[in-house]
C-alpha cells in the first residue's frame, strides 16, 4: 500500500531529523560507546600487574636464590626482599605488599631431600588478586625449581616439580580478551534502552502524539520508523566495537564474522523495541531514563555474566539472568569470539533473542495504541 | 448528503482518579452537529469539552451511550474516523525541532496529500498564516499565536470531512485569536467544512452557526446565538456612575446583591449588568443610588452568566474585607521606572520604558504573546536584573536593594507554583515561612486567610478545582501583607464566575491601599484597571485609565477594549514597518 509506504517514509524521516537535531543523544550514540571501549578496553581488567610480594629470606644459599630468582623476572610479580617475618607482616598490614613469601632457614637442606617447603601468606582481603598472585608466584617458583632439578638431576628435581598448568581459549589468561566480546554486549544495551526509552516518552510529554494519533498513521508505523534510525546508529557502534577488539585489543575473532553481526543487530532490536516499551509504558522521559538504566544497562552488566559466572551465582540469581535476553547474547557472542561457531548454541540464542524481538515490538505497538485513557 | 458529521446519544464517560475516585466528565450527553456548519461548544473549564472532543476523535471510548462521527461508529473503528477528521489539540504538538516546512511535509504525508495538490495547499496556508517568510524557522522559535497559527496549518493540510478545534485561542493574544478565526472562517466558505470548535470566548461563538452551551458534562442549552440570547432579552442594562466614581466601585456594589442582580462587569467607564427577572424595581433603584441606568442589547455572554448562574448558585462573589496594605500612603508613587531597558544578546525585549504606579493603583500590563511583558514584569518583581535604566519598588532601588524590596511585594505566578502534594494549611504555613513569619503571627495570619478566601486547610492542594488554586496562590502571595501584589496572568484557565471573583477581591484589596499590578489576555478585565499599558515589541504603546486609551484607538476603542488593543498594537506595526 503506497499510503502506507508514504507515512513510513515520513515517520523515519522526522525521526532522523529529530535525532540529528538532539546533540546530547547523538553524544549519547556516538561518543559514549568510545568512551565505553576504551574505559573497558584499558581501564577494566582483572589481570594483575607488579603485585608487590614481601620475600623473607631466612636462608640465603645460593640454591634459594636461583629458586626465587623467578619472582623478580616475572611482569606480574614485583618482590620487595626483607630479612625478617615481622618486617614483612609490617609492610603487609602497612598496605605496602599484598603477600608474603617465606624462606625457611631450613629450605635448602629440605629441597636436597625432595621435601623443600615455601610458606606463601596471601592478603585474602581481595580474593581475585590473592588468587591471582598465588598462582603467578607458584607459577614463577616452579619454573626456577625445574631449572634447577633440569640441571642437577636426581630425586629431589622430579618432586618439586608437581603442576602443570595450562589454560584453553584464553591462553594468557588475558581479561580484556574476556572483557571486549562482553562490550558489545553492554553498548547494544545502552544505545538501545537508553536511546529509545526517551522518545515515546517525549511525544507524550510534548503532546505530539495526540496530534499524531488523529492522522491516518498507524501504531506500528511509528514503532518502526523510531526504530529505524537507531539501528543506523548501531549499527556504526557495531563497527566500531568489532574494530576495536581485532585492532586494538587484538582479540582473535574465531566465529563467522557475519554471525557475530547478525546475532549483534538482533539483539540490537530487543534492546531498541525495550527502551520503547518502557518510554511507552512511563509515558516520562525522567522516569523512562531511569528505568532504561535499571531494568537495562544494570542487569546487563551484572547478571549477564559480563563479569560474573553465572555458575557461581545462588540458583534464583541463575533464574532471573536467564530472563535478560542480554544472558544469551553474552553467552552467544563470547563463544563466537573465542571458541568459534557452535551452531546449537548460535541457534538457540537467537531464536530467544528473536522471540523476545516479536514480542517487545508487539507491546510497543501496543502503548501507542491510539487511546489517551 | 451523507451522514450528520456527529450524532451522540446519552454519553457517558468518567476517569477514575486515584486520589479523587470516580470524576463523571460527560454525564449523559446527547447531541448532533449539522454538515457544513461551525459549531461551538461552550462552557467554562472542566465542563468537559476536551474530552468531548477527544471521544468525537476516536481518542477515548465513551463508557455509555452511542458515538457516530461521519455516520461511523467511532468507538468500533475510531482509525477509519480518523482517516477522514482533522483534529487540533488544545495543545497541538509541533516538533519543535522540525522546521516550519518540514512540520507542514509530515503532516501531510501522513494524510497523504498527493504533490500535486500540496504546492496550492502550502501557499495558501502559508499566506493565510502569514508565515511564508519564515518557513526553514525551526517550530520551536516561534512566538506562541504563531504556533498556534502553524498548528492550524498542520491541521489543515488537507481538507478534512470534519474540523475539530480545541479551544484553538487559549492563551492565544487578540492579534492571532482574529488571525486564527480568520482561517478557520475562510475554510468554512470556500469549502462547506464542518467544523466543531470549543471556546470560552463568547464572542467566538457569536459567530457560530449553532452553540452547545455545556457545563460540567451536561448540555445547558443549545440553539442559534440569536436564540440563545433570547433568554437575556430585557435583563441587561447598562449602568452610569455618578460624576468621580470609579466604575469598578459601581460594579462591586451591584455584583455583591446576587438575589438583584446576575452579574455586573465594568466597561468604558459605565457597568453593564444583567439584573433578575423577579428583582424588585424599588431596591434595585436604591442599589443603583444616583448612578443612571439604561437597557442595552443582550449579547451571547449575558445568556451565557444567566445559564451558568443557575447552576452555580451558591458560586456568586461575596464581598470580604481582604488585608490591608501594611505601609501608609504617603503620597509617593510605589512603583517608578524609568528608561528601563532589557537586552537578551541582540535582542532587545524591552525597550526604554518608563511609568509610574501610585498607591492602591490597579495597574495592567497587556500585550500580545512576545511582547516583553513577562519580561517587564520579572524585571519589577525583581527576578530578572535590568539591562539599563531606574527601577524603584516599594521605595527600594531595585538595582541595589533586591531582597529589601522583595520582603515588600507578594508574586502570583502564573502557573500553579505551589506544593501539589502539601495540604492548604502546609502551603501556607511554609510560604508564610519563607517569608519569615512564624509562631502567633503566623498561625493568626493563615487562619485569617482561610476565612477571607473561604479555602478548607486540609484540603489537598493539587486537587483543587482551578479557582481555587488561584485563590490559594492568590492567599499565599498576601500572607506577609505585602504593598504591591503582582499577578502573572492570574485568570487564564479560570471560568467566568471564578474570575467576576477574582477580581472582587481584586477590588477590595486596592480600596485597602495595596498596588495590584496585572497582566492579562482578556482584555476586557483591563476595565477594572485605574491605569493600563500596552506594550508590543517590547515598546510601550499606550499608557493611561482605559477611558483614555480607548479613545487613542479612535473608531475601534469605541466599540470595545479588544478592538481598541488590536488597532492600537496594528497601528504601531504598520509605523515600524513603514520606518
Amino acid at each position: 500500500m503506497s499510503g502506507a509506504r508514504t507515512r513510513l517514509i515520513a515517520l523515519t524521516r522526522k525521526e532522523v531529523r529529530q535525532m540529528l537535531r538532539d546533540r546530547s543523544n547523538l553524544i549519547v550514540g556516538l561518543a559514549l560507546p568510545v568512551v565505553l571501549i576504551l574505559l573497558f578496553g584499558y581501564g577494566l581488567s582483572f589481570d594483575v600487574t607488579d603485585a608487590r610480594i614481601a620475600v623473607v629470606m631466612e636462608d640465603s644459599s645460593a640454591a634459594t636464590m636461583n629458586a626465587v630468582a623467578g619472582l623478580a623476572g616475572s611482569d606480574y610479580l614485583s618482590p620487595i626482599w626483607t630479612h625478617s617475618m615481622p618486617e614483612a607482616e609490617a609492610l603487609i598490614r602497612a598496605g605496602q605488599a599484598d603477600a608474603i613469601l617465606r624462606v625457611p632457614a631450613e629450605f635448602t637442606r629440605d629441597l636436597l631431600h625432595g621435601q623443600g617447603h615455601l610458606q606463601l601468606i596471601l592478603n585474602g582481603v581481595d580474593s581475585n588478586t590473592a588468587q591471582s598472585i598465588e598462582s603467578y608466584a607458584t607459577g614463577a617458583i616452579q619454573t626456577a625449581l625445574a631449572h634447577i632439578s633440569d640441571r642437577q638431576g636426581g630425586p629431589a628435581a622430579s618432586a618439586s616439580v608437581a603442576i602443570v598448568q595450562r589454560t584453553w581459549f584464553n591462553e594468557a589468561g588475558n581479561s580484556t580478551w574476556f572483557l571486549v566480546p562482553g562490550l558489545i554486549v553492554l553498548v547494544m544495551t545502552l544505545i538501545g534502552a537508553f536511546l529509545t526509552s526517551l522518545l515515546i516518552a517525549r511525544e507524550w510529554e510534548r503532546g505530539t502524539l495526540e496530534s499524531l494519533f488523529v492522522t491516518p498513521a498507524r501504531p506500528i508505523e511509528m514503532v518502526l520508523a523510531k526504530l529505524a534510525p537507531y539501528l543506523v546508529i548501531g549499527v556504526i557502534d557495531l563497527t566500531m566495537c568489532l574494530i576495536a577488539a581485532k585492532f586494538v585489543f587484538g582479540v582473535p575473532i574465531r566465529g563467522s564474522l557475519w554471525i557475530i553481526i547478525l546475532s549483534s543487530l538482533l539483539y540490537l532490536l530487543v534492546s531498541l523495541a525495550l527502551g520503547l516499551v518502557i518510554s511507552g509504558v512511563t509515558r516520562n522521559q525522567f522516569a523512562a531514563s531511569q528505568m532504561a538504566l535499571l531494568a537495562s544497562f544494570m542487569p546487563a552488566l551484572m547478571l549477564s555474566g559480563f563479569v560474573f559466572d553465572l555458575r557461581n551465582v545462588p540458583v534464583a540469581m541463575q533464574v532471573i539472568s536467564n530472563l535478560l535476553p542480554a544472558t544469551h547474547f553474552m553467552g552467544l557472542i563470547k563463544t563466537l569470539f573465542m571458541a568459534g561457531d557452535y551452531w546449537p548454541q548460535i541457534l538457540r540464542a537467537n531464536l530467544t533473542l528473536a522471540a523476545y524481538a516479536v514480542v517487545l515490538v508487539v507491546i510497543a505497538t501496543r502503548t501507542l495504541a491510539k487511546k489517551l485513557d | 448528503m451523507t451522514a450528520a458529521p456527529v450524532e451522540a446519544t446519552a454519553l457517558r464517560k468518567s476517569f477514575r482518579d486515584k486520589d479523587l475516585g470516580e470524576i463523571t466528565a460527560i454525564d449523559g450527553l446527547s447531541l448532533s452537529v449539522r454538515q457544513g456548519e461551525l459549531t461551538a461548544l461552550v462552557g467554562p473549564d472542566g465542563a468537559g469539552k476536551t474530552t468531548l472532543m477527544r471521544m468525537f476523535a476516536g481518542l477515548l471510548k465513551p463508557d455509555q451511550g452511542s458515538l457516530h462521527v461521519l455516520g461511523i461508529d467511532v468507538a468500533r473503528d475510531p482509525q477509519q474516523v480518523q482517516d477522514r477528521i482533522s483534529y487540533m489539540p488544545q495543545r497541538f504538538g509541533l516538533y519543535e525541532d522540525l522546521s516550519v516546512q518540514e512540520n507542514l511535509d509530515l503532516y501531510a504525508d501522513l494524510h497523504g496529500v498527493p504533490q500535486d495538490q500540496r504546492r496550492d495547499r502550502f501557499a495558501r496556508m502559508l499566506e493565510m498564516t502569514d508565515m511564508a517568510r519564515f518557513t526553514a524557522r525551526p517550530a520551536g522559535k516561534l512566538s506562541g499565536g504563531m504556533k498556534q497559527k502553524l498548528g492550524l496549518a498542520c491541521t489543515l493540510v488537507r481538507s478534512p470531512d470534519l474540523l475539530l478545534l480545541d479551544e484553538p485561542s487559549v492563551g492565544v493574544d487578540p492579534l492571532s485569536r482574529r488571525d486564527l478565526w480568520k482561517i478557520v472562517l475562510q475554510l468554512v466558505d470556500d469549502e462547506g467544512l464542518s467544523v466543531i470548535v470549543s471556546t470560552s470566548y463568547m464572542d467566538e461563538a457569536e459567530r457560530c452557526a449553532q452553540v452547545h452551551v455545556m457545563h460540567r458534562g451536561r448540555l445547558l442549552a443549545t440553539g442559534t446565538p440569536a436564540e440563545l440570547r433570547e433568554k437575556a432579552r430585557g435583563l441587561t442594562f447598562v449602568a452610569t456612575p455618578i460624576a468621580g466614581m470609579p466604575a469598578r466601585d459601581l460594579q462591586a456594589r451591584l455584583i455583591d446583591v446576587p438575589d438583584l442582580v446576575i452579574d455586573a462587569v465594568p466597561q468604558g467607564g459605565n457597568v453593564r449588568f444583567i439584573r433578575r427577572p423577579e428583582a424588585d424595581a424599588a431596591r434595585l433603584a436604591g442599589l443603583l443610588d444616583g448612578a443612571s441606568s439604561a437597557s442595552r442589547p443582550e449579547e451571547l455572554e449575558d445568556s451565557f452568566m444567566i445559564l451558568l448562574r443557575e447552576q452555580d448558585q451558591g458560586a456568586s462573589p461575596v464581598a470580604t474585607d481582604m488585608p490591608p496594605s501594611g505601609a501608609a500612603d504617603n503620597g509617593q508613587p510605589v512603583i517608578v521606572v524609568r528608561d528601563l531597558v532589557r537586552k537578551f544578546g541582540d535582542f532587545t525585549a524591552v525597550a526604554s520604558t518608563s511609568f509610574q504606579v501610585g498607591r492602591g493603583e490597579i495597574f495592567g500590563l497587556l500585550g500580545p504573546n512576545g511582547a516583553g511583558k513577562t519580561t517587564t514584569f520579572r524585571m519589577l518583581c525583581g527576578l530578572l536584573p535590568a539591562t539599563s535604566g531606574q527601577l524603584e519598588v516599594a521605595g527600594r532601588n531595585l538595582r541595589v536593594a533586591r531582597a529589601q524590596a522583595r520582603a515588600r511585594i507578594g508574586y502570583v505566578a502564573q502557573k500553579f507554583a505551589l506544593y501539589g502534594n502539601l495540604s492548604v494549611r502546609q502551603n501556607l504555613e511554609f510560604f508564610g515561612g519563607a517569608y519569615g513569619l512564624g509562631g502567633r503571627l503566623l498561625r493568626d495570619r493563615i487562619a485569617q486567610t482561610v476565612r477571607q478566601f473561604d479555602l478548607d486547610p486540609a484540603a489537598q492542594s493539587g486537587l483543587l478545582p482551578a479557582g481555587y488554586k488561584q485563590r490559594l496562590a492568590m492567599a499565599t502571595g498576601l500572607l506577609h501583607r505585602p504593598e504591591i501584589l503582582f499577578l502573572d496572568e492570574p485568570t487564564s484557565g479560570i471560568d467566568p464566575l471564578a474570575r467576576r471573583a477574582f477580581w472582587r477581591r481584586i477590588t477590595s484589596l486596592a480600596k485597602g491601599g495595596v498596588t495590584i499590578i496585572v497582566t492579562t489576555h482578556f482584555m476586557e478585565e483591563a476595565e477594572y484597571c485605574d491605569r493600563i499599558a500596552i506594550q508590543d515589541a517590547g515598546e510601550m504603546l499606550a499608557i493611561g485609565t482605559p477611558q483614555q486609551v480607548r479613545e487613542l484607538a479612535g473608531d475601534a476603542g469605541a466599540r470595545d477594549m479588544n478592538s481598541a488593543f488590536i488597532a492600537i498594537v496594528e497601528t504601531a506595526r504598520a509605523r515600524r514597518e513603514a520606518a
